[in-house]
């Protein structure tokens, strides 16, 4: 929704919104030492010990690295399948 | 007294460390505290020239180290500025020369007979910023509103943290108003938000600093100039005192206030 207005006001063709977009993504890459490839190997092996115990949507499984000051997060979204009851007798 | 050393480091080279050096140290001599100087990129001097001190260079930082001239013989006192000294680097040497307990046994001796001592780092994460570092009370990271400088100023700001110096504070320099105002330049409130740390100065893009560097005066010394005062409103900063950042704008005498007028907007 944020990208829509920016696209609308034109903020995204400015030179300068897109050095602070290609920036955020660096120092992120910086501070953790970890690559967009680790990245997504990381993600294969969480969704494989994950699935090993519940029932889970590979494809919707959502990791990202967030910034909070000079500290940085790794934020996984992992939704799960609804459990399906088998009938007892 | 008990001077408080400053280290002024950056990463990347080029985004004025030197001047920023020269002019905080020439700013806080002016009123009347006894600052040295100290450069600290062996092999590659360059504050003598900016001080405008290159011509009475007898002995350097190395010859210090090694105990070839006593510590009084090699500090260079500006005869403009009678409370700002120099200790210059040695062109022929390399980083090697001096190690980061070098530094701070050097600084540990100027200490008591100085309010501050600057010292001018090296770009790069090497030896020689590590010497620079070593004997910080306060680091200063410069950086200018540009991708490759902010990226190394945040990756300085860590090893300075990783080197439990930190909090480094930050000044921003050759800010140029009129790309900040088209969305062409990265803005302080931006720089600020991706490096996440204190602000202490934000320096214009000055044509006068060049000026002043071919003559080898600080620009500090120049009332008029707009880098001058925000070099001025630093030191002021770090002796504690609560200076307001200025505004960047050049007033740009009628036709530049009419057209902010028509089309304010942009900060």
């Amino acid at each position: 929704m944020s990208g829509f207005i920016d696209r609308l006001l034109g903020r995204q063709t400015k030179s300068a919104y897109q050095a602070k977009e290609r920036l955020k993504l660096v120092l992120v890459h910086d501070r953790t030492d970890l690559s967009p490839g680790l990245l997504e190997t990381l993600k294969d092996d969480l969704i494989q010990t994950i699935s090993r115990h519940i029932d889970i949507d590979p494809a919707a499984v959502h990791i990202e690295m967030a910034q909070d000051g000079r500290e940085q997060r790794l934020i996984a979204d992992i939704p799960l399948r609804p459990v399906r009851r088998r009938r007892t007798g | 007294m008990t001077g408080k050393v400053v280290t002024v480091t950056s990463g990347k080279g080029g985004v004025g460390k030197t001047t920023a050096t020269a002019n905080i140290g020439a700013a806080l001599a002016s009123t009347g505290q006894k600052v040295v100087c100290i450069d600290a990129d062996i092999g590659l001097r360059n504050l003598d020239v900016v001080l405008g001190l290159e011509n009475r260079i007898v002995y350097d930082l190395v010859n210090i180290i090694e105990g070839s001239c006593r510590l009084r013989q090699a500090m260079i006192r500006d005869k403009r500025l009678p409370e700002l000294f120099l200790i210059p680097a040695a062109q022929t040497r390399d980083k090697s020369a001096v190690s980061p307990s070098d530094m701070v046994r050097l600084c540990d001796e100027l200490r008591p007979e100085s309010d501050w001592i600057l010292i001018d780092s090296p770009a790069g994460i090497e030896r020689g910023f590590r010497n620079a570092v070593a004997p910080a009370d306060i680091v200063l990271v410069i950086t200018n509103p540009e991708i490759s400088a902010v990226r190394d100023a945040d990756r300085i700001i860590g090893l300075v943290e990783a080197e439990e110096k930190g909090p480094a504070r930050l000044v921003i320099n050759r800010i140029r108003p009129e790309m900040v105002r088209r969305g062409d330049m990265l803005t302080v409130e931006d720089v600020i938000e991706l490096l996440a740390v204190e602000l202490i100065g934000m320096v214009p893009d000055d044509e006068n600093v060049l000026l002043s560097t071919n003559r080898g005066t600080p620009v500090v010394l120049d009332g008029k100039s707009k880098a001058g005062q925000a070099f001025r409103n630093i030191s002021r900063r770090l002796q504690g005192e609560q200076v307001p950042f200025m505004s960047l704008e050049d007033e740009g005498g009628f036709l530049g206030r009419l057209t902010r007028f028509i089309r304010p907007g942009g900060s």
